[in-house]
């Protein structure tokens, strides 16, 4: 009778957590749908300490006592710029708790003598997939917190070798199948996958992080799914499916927006400059510097603005100075909106968020499909920190190496202003036609500065 | 291959098409919550984890699992606290409510 009821409080705990997700559809409904899966979650634990299994309570104290110290600051300590690397650390903490219960369930099926095929099987799977997603995870982390260098380490048959980690993992497994009891081979998957999940990210850049990240949460997703598998625990199947498909469809689409196979992304090793451009050339004619005081007086009275943020943004901490100038504008008549590429940050949404937390409203931050249709009546298209994204090349010139990727179409604007730190090329080393463009000016300077220049200049206009 | 494992391959593959369909409609605008969201909901292995740390069976399964316990409640805590603190960020302009969508309804009319 109990079993059923702790399996009808996992049936109410998956509703919930599909909700939620239904729900994060839209920002208005979003954040009670997630108080709705927290209520889930707490049932779902509620029931599983009534399992029969369950027989003793002081170390689960300790280990919750200890994670929810852990997870405190994690969740209200952590600035917003640093959610990729937060992210990233979570998948490795998630991966940890799924390839921790392979291991301690393989302990127990060996020593108990209950190993059957299909549940070693799905342990197998769960350590290979936690073990990898364990070390990509900190590796992932370690790039993006700054703590390892965030340029691609390759060295020679870097590909080769990760496909025959793989394909020996792989093999580990089926001969698991074979022979259920083999302890050695298990005690080897184990390391060879953990072994994986550094040498698999290594090679990755720092700026192809978006797509590792989504990556690995799929990865977490799969761990789950086959811990569900080997304990026979349907809550499992059904989250681990959600977050594998999130991961997944995430991953893809930022592939997509950053105009690269997902498998360039994963085997490329981009990111060193290795496309250092034959479409250097295609770019003709000089950049015009403008003032502070002649741009602040063309956004004084400019009707429609779109503000294109970029990576370069969020470096220099400049989101409050950019909603600032946009509310000063509005203030004046004009109308403001923001025009958010998917990789304009450094996970998929990053750039929403930064916006959002700076105090823009959510319906002034558009997507790029929805945005790019604006632009042609326009008065005055403000890129920060922005180039690769912006670059009309990627639509005119087919030797171009980012020919091809999705671009916010910030040329049909009526003027373009740029803010600028110098006359570099951008993060692929691609001459940005943008920039020279008749009716673009270039406003040199840090952008956080700039920004603060033309909100007073704009002010006093 | 049992009648359960059956079962759990069927929940797996209608578990993956509700995923789809539904994580295909959460906008970009909200990616970076879902990713935080997905990691919190995620946290369900402590359920496993649980099971391992409270089932007596030896040091070493109990070492495991209280670590266990341990890893996924960080997610958990963590997760759901970070996740409603972006969702708390987003918010409507608060007095062009209807200019707005007014606006978008013309400017959707006339491409």
């Amino acid at each position: 009778m109990t079993e059923i009821l702790i399996q009808l409080a996992y049936l109410f705990a998956a509703f919930l957590f599909i909700t939620a997700l239904r729900a994060l559809g839209r920002p208005d409904s979003a954040r009670r749908g997630m108080q709705l899966a927290a209520f889930g979650m707490a049932v779902a634990i509620i029931a599983t300490l009534f399992r029969a299994g369950v027989v003793s309570y002081e170390w689960i104290v300790v280990g919750a006592a200890v994670g929810a110290v852990a997870g405190y600051p994690l969740g209200m300590w952590v600035p917003m710029t640093a959610m990729p690397q937060r992210i990233a650390l979570s998948h490795a903490f998630g991966a940890l708790a799924a390839t921790l219960v392979g291991i301690g369930e393989y302990i127990i099926g060996f020593s108990g003598g209950t190993l059957v095929r299909s549940t070693v099987a799905a342990l197998g799977l769960e350590v290979l997939f936690g073990g990898v997603t364990v070390t990509g995870s900190l590796m992932a982390f370690g790039k993006l917190q700054g703590i390892l260098p965030g340029r691609p380490l390759t060295f020679r048959g870097q590909n080769a070798i990760n496909a025959l980690l793989f394909a020996a993992c792989c093999g580990c497994v089926v001969w698991l199948i074979a022979f259920p009891t083999q302890v050695a081979v298990f005690s080897a998957m184990a390391t060879l996958a953990v072994l994986l999940g550094v040498l698999f990210v290594l090679p990755i850049g720092g700026a192809d992080m978006p797509v590792v990240v989504s990556l690995l949460n799929s990865y977490a997703g799969l761990a789950a799914v086959a811990t569900g598998f080997a304990i026979d625990n349907n809550i499992l199947i059904i989250v681990g499916a959600l977050d594998g498909l999130s991961g997944l469809i995430l991953s893809i689409a930022m592939s997509k927006a950053m105009n690269r196979s997902f498998a360039n992304v994963l085997f490329g090793a981009f990111g060193a400059p290795i496309t250092e451009a034959p479409a250097a050339t295609a770019a003709g004619g000089e950049m015009s510097a403008t003032t502070v005081e002649d741009a602040a007086l063309r956004l004084a009275y400019a009707e429609r603005v779109i503000m294109v943020p970029g990576y370069g943004l969020a470096v220099s901490q400049a989101q409050h100075q950019m909603r600032e100038l946009g509310d000063l504008i509005e203030k004046r008549g004009g109308d403001v909106r923001y025009a958010i590429h998917p990789v304009a940050g450094r996970m998929p949404g990053h750039m929403n968020v930064l916006l959002a937390e700076a105090g823009v409203p959510y319906d002034k931050l558009i997507d790029m499909d929805e945005i790019n249709e604006r632009f042609v009546e326009t008065d005055v298209a403000i890129v920060v920190g922005a180039n690769d994204v912006v670059n009309p090349a990627a639509h005119t010139n087919p030797a171009s190496p980012i020919f091809g990727m999705p671009i916010l179409k910030v040329e049909d604007a009526k003027s373009v202003l740029v803010l600028k730190r110098g006359k570099g090329k951008g993060f692929s080393g691609v001459e940005n036609d943008l920039f020279v463009d008749p009716k673009t000016s270039m406003l040199f300077g840090d952008a956080r500065q700039s920004l603060l220049d033309l909100g007073l200049q704009v002010k006093e206009a | 291959m049992s009648t359960m494992t059956i079962i759990q391959l069927f929940v797996f593959m209608l578990a993956g098409f509700v995923g789809v369909q539904t994580i295909n409609r959460i906008p970009p605008l909200l990616h970076t919550p879902l990713m935080a969201a997905t990691n919190a909901i995620s946290g369900i292995s402590l359920v496993a984890s649980l099971v391992l740390a409270g089932s007596g069976d030896g040091v070493l399964a109990t070492v495991l699992g209280t670590t266990a316990v341990a890893c996924a409640m960080a997610n958990i805590v963590g997760g759901f606290l970070i996740t409603d603190r972006m969702l708390s960020m987003f918010k409507r302009t608060k007095t062009a409510v209807t200019d707005n969508s007014k606006d978008d309804a013309s400017s959707a009319a006339t491409p």
